[in-house]
């Protein structure tokens, strides 16, 4: 050994950033496993899902992540979605979870009718119910501190109270890779292992890794409207097309992807990774800016969280 | 900076391909960046970010109207607001929490924390500061050093922060003066030489105006070092330098997907391994030799500290998580007493002797900590005495774990040396710590093997050992319900002890009084007799208030499991000082009697106790029965 280390010191490997990004998250999903009693992933199928999925996988290779995947489903997402969903759960050998809200299912609760009320009833409530319902303790999800403020002042094991609440008031310090997963009796917590990615390594690691991701990502000629502003998708038969709207094929492709009618496109020619690695780095909207969720005012999302949204 | 972000745009439109493959080998920086409130952290960082043009366009249009509404800088941009996430800091204006951002040049990738600079945030700034390769104090040029930058150098240095920069901030405020710069670099300089730092970079800057920020300033044309963007762009990593160390890696988890596979997983600590290495784990000193490194992607020929992997060994040897996988020849210490240097980051005051959880790498042991040495005054540097550690305080203690760990000093090994304290109660992170060595009593001390067991014991007696916690308010009928408990056990042979809290202050603790620190030593050595006595068989009976749940847990962890049985006496707090046996609640209520349970003192309850008896509607007699009828249930 004494000899490694020589040969070692004449020349250090250097990671590089995406090398250390990596086996952080893997570090992460590892002492989760380890502590929680019944941990979950959160898979909603977007590209930040992918990576997520992705290092599962490698973290506990040859075994197959030892927890399901959740997928709180609004019924209202791309039907590729739903195609790239099933496909990752056979690939992997995961077990995949598909919760709706049966009350937002009843009333028929719809992005056209119901507004605010569909993210709330769908995923906040739906979020919630399904947690509660399979008593999961620690449950990953894909967010990133680069997205949004409150997010960048998350920890990397948030806590969550009985009634799924999160109070930025009283986050435990994270020290070095040290991670507190003790919890009290109701508590769960949430785990984001790639809180340090930005938009832009979730892409290169994406492309260097080859990780399958939605098509929708990729522009194509796609049928759509345009309504306040946004290039919406006209993916199924219950798109209510308003008076003089038709839908017109154009190439566009997504940003970031969720409910269709609630998820701008953008016009886009960028049919390759690198191509849309280049759209988005001389690109000058941020991200969350295709999602109508944010818009409403600045503190918006730390309210939705507190209220347990992701 | 604004040129070459250009020349990043126009390789960018031209051959993303080779704009890929440049970022793709960008090393990464992480620091912090901490200063006083409103040394203009955020206004810094915010232009960091502006000027690698980290903001987009719908970002900068919320800011300057948010500037607008809320900003402190009139009409222009207010960067601090692109900074400061969280509504309620919105509207103090200051930061008051850990947050992290993240930028790129063409050189580096950076991920900064933004620290608070508020007294009583010290925790933050040391939790930014220890995943941090490099600190920037920041300076009010119009204040000079400060309490708080004495505060926050230090911490940096203590957390081995090895790369300073001392950014003297606000230098449009007092005219791009060089005399008042050199004199502030010059206090500084005294400062950190008294505490043990041994370089650090010194800058005039001015984050509002942009002066030395990515582009040198025209208004100190007498600065001649680097810009900070050019210094954090080249400044020499020291994350290399672990792989030059012995290798070792804390055990995460056991991959077991079927009987043909067993691998360790874990992330590198230190050093390097390759298929063939001859390995030793700790704590139990088994060796044995690398066979794989399994990745997804296939086995690798060698990994690295910082890489996460899991590896397979040649022989059937025992290791689990919290175990380290070390080098044969070069292992880690083992050991269950230490000096460390602990900071304080919890509501509630270190209580000596209380035991609390404790993770270190991948070990997670119960440890006393005993009261401080002495603390440290991070204005003055002196050592002070102190009886324990509030929020903030940073003291120097020696600890003692349950059972053995792995470990090495923190100055040699971070990930093996740093640690954090947990309340078993709240689950709270209350405290953070780096050990310095291990005390030599503890190598020295060794268990002597007995041939006469403590089984062999308890069957010549026959029966089984036991030990019954009364726990209850003071008057609530523990010594009464106790003796007739033991009465009734004598008559049916039983072997047993009662061990009673006035009589035990008049001997064994009669050197301690009432205060926390004290209640937690008595309950501490009535334990400890009360586990040699169920060694040696006896039935125990214990009659103590026992007052808070923390050191009931402590005894109850020293039992063999199924032995001890809580017992708590319920009598409401009404109803005992009403009965005032001893006189002592008129004495506490009238102030003659300080730290008495239940009046000025907290006593927990138990929260799922063996058994429970409710004195308010049954005799002491009925009790006592009760009490024996539930010990002939568990075959005692």
């Amino acid at each position: 050994m004494s000899q490694t280390a020589t040969a070692i010191s004449a020349q250090p490997r250097a990671l590089t950033h995406l090398q250390r990004l990596e086996a952080e998250g893997i570090h992460i999903m590892r002492e989760v496993v380890a502590q929680a009693e019944k941990p979950v992933m959160l898979y909603s199928v977007g590209k930040d899902s992918a990576v997520m999925l992705h290092l599962a996988r490698k973290a506990f290779y040859p075994s197959p992540p030892p927890f399901p995947l959740l997928h709180v489903d609004t019924t209202w997402k791309f039907k590729a979605m739903y195609e790239m969903r099933d496909r990752m759960a056979r690939e992997s050998g995961m077990e995949l979870l598909v919760y709706q809200n049966p009350e937002a299912k009843a009333r028929g609760i719809n992005p056209f009718d119901h507004g605010g009320l569909h993210t709330d009833m769908w995923k906040t409530e739906g979020l919630k119910q399904a947690l509660d319902k399979y008593g999961f303790d620690a449950a990953f999800g894909g967010a990133r501190r680069d997205e949004e403020k409150s997010r960048a002042k998350e920890r990397i094991f948030s806590f969550r109270s009985a009634n799924h609440r999160w109070d930025p008031k009283n986050q435990r310090p994270e020290l070095w890779n040290l991670y507190n997963a003790r919890k009290s009796k109701g508590e769960s917590i949430r785990v984001f292992p790639i809180s340090n990615w930005t938009e832009l390594d979730i892409w290169q690691y994406i492309h260097l890794e080859n990780i399958p991701i939605v098509p929708l990502y990729f522009a194509a000629k796609r049928p759509t409207v345009e309504r306040d502003g946004m290039l919406l998708m006209v993916d199924d038969e219950r798109f209510r097309l308003r008076d003089g709207e038709v839908p017109e094929q154009r190439s566009i492709r997504f940003r970031t992807l969720g409910c269709y009618p609630l998820t701008g496109a953008v016009e886009s020619t960028a049919g390759t990774l690198p191509e849309v690695i280049q759209e988005m780095l001389l690109t000058t909207t941020s991200e969350r800016q295709g999602r109508a969720i944010d818009h409403d005012q600045a503190a918006s999302m730390e309210k939705k969280k507190q209220e347990g949204y992701f | 900076m604004r040129d070459s972000s250009y020349q990043t745009e126009a390789l960018i439109a031209q051959d993303i391909d080779a704009y890929l493959l440049q970022h793709q080998h960008k090393s990464l920086l992480r620091f912090i960046t901490c200063g006083s409130v409103d040394d203009g952290k955020s206004t810094l960082i915010g232009r960091l970010l502006y000027d690698s043009k980290m903001i987009f366009e719908d970002q900068l249009a919320a800011l300057e109207a948010d500037s607008k509404r809320v900003g402190t800088q009139g009409q222009n941009i207010d960067f601090a607001l692109l900074v400061d996430g969280l509504a309620a800091e919105r509207e103090q204006g200051i930061t008051i929490d850990v947050a992290y951002r993240f930028f790129a040049t063409e050189k580096r990738k950076f991920i900064v924390a933004d620290t608070p600079g508020h007294e009583q945030y010290t925790r933050n700034m040391v939790t930014g500061a220890s995943t941090a390769d490099l600190a920037v104090i920041l300076i009010d040029a119009r204040k000079g050093v400060l309490t708080q930058t004495r505060r926050h150098s230090y911490l940096a240095h203590l957390i081995g922060i090895k790369n300073l920069v001392l950014a003297v901030n606000k230098m449009d405020l007092i005219a791009y003066d060089q005399e008042k710069y050199d004199s502030i670099v010059a206090d500084y300089r005294k400062f950190a030489a008294s505490i043990g730092i041994e370089n650090f970079t010194p800058m005039p800057i001015s984050g509002f105006m942009g002066d030395n920020i990515t582009s040198h300033s025209a208004n100190m044309a007498w600065y001649a070092g680097p810009t900070l963007m050019a210094h954090l762009e080249t400044v020499e990593l020291d994350v290399s330098a672990d792989q030059l160390k012995p290798f070792r890696m804390p055990v995460q988890w056991v991959n077991r997907p079927n009987l043909d596979f067993r691998g360790f997983s874990g992330l590198i600590a230190s050093g390097v391994v390759r298929p063939g290495d001859a390995v030793r784990v700790l704590a139990s000193g088994k060796t044995s030799a690398i066979t794989r490194i399994v990745t997804q992607a296939g086995d690798l020929p060698e990994a690295v500290a910082g890489q996460s992997v899991t590896l397979c060994f040649a022989d059937e040897i025992d290791c689990s998580r919290g175990d380290v996988i070390t080098e044969a020849d070069a292992p880690v210490q083992v050991a269950d007493q230490f000096e460390a240097t602990v900071v304080w980051m919890g509501e509630e005051a270190l209580l000596p002797g209380r035991p609390y959880w404790l993770k270190l790498g991948t070990q997670t042991v119960t440890a006393t900590l005993q009261a401080p040495k002495y603390q440290v005054n991070v204005n003055t540097l002196e050592h002070m005495a102190a009886k324990t550690l509030e929020l903030n305080a940073i003291g120097v203690v020696t600890l003692a774990t349950d059972r053995p760990i792995a470990f090495e000093p923190y100055a040699q090994n971070h990930a093996l040396g740093g640690f954090i304290v947990i309340d078993k109660i709240t689950n709270a992170t209350i405290a953070a710590g780096m050990l310095h060595f291990a005390l030599r009593r503890a190598q020295n001390v060794h268990w002597q093997a007995l041939d006469i067991t403590r089984e062999m014991h308890a069957t010549l007696k026959n029966q089984k050992a036991a030990v019954l916690w009364f726990t209850g308010l003071s008057g609530a009928g523990k010594s009464t319900i106790a003796n007739l408990v033991e009465k009734k056990l004598a008559r049916m042979n039983r072997h047993t002890f009662l061990l009673d809290g006035d009589n035990i202050r008049h001997g064994l603790n009669k050197d301690l009084g009432f205060t926390d620190a004290d209640r937690v030593e008595n309950i501490r050595r009535v334990g400890e007799v009360a586990k040699l006595m169920a060694d040696a068989g006896l039935i125990v009976i214990t009659a103590f208030i026992s007052p808070f749940r923390a050191e009931r847990s402590m005894v109850r962890e020293m039992m063999a499991p199924g032995e001890f049985f809580e017992v708590h006496i319920d009598t409401p707090l009404i109803e005992a000082e009403t009965r005032d046996v001893k006189g002592l609640y008129k004495k506490a209520r009238a102030g003659n009697l300080k730290n008495f349970t239940g009046i000025d003192s907290p006593y927990e309850p138990p929260a799922a106790p063996e058994i429970h008896i409710d004195t308010t509607r049954m005799s002491a007699e009925q009790a006592a029965a009760q009490i024996v009828e539930a010990l002939l249930g568990e075959g005692i």
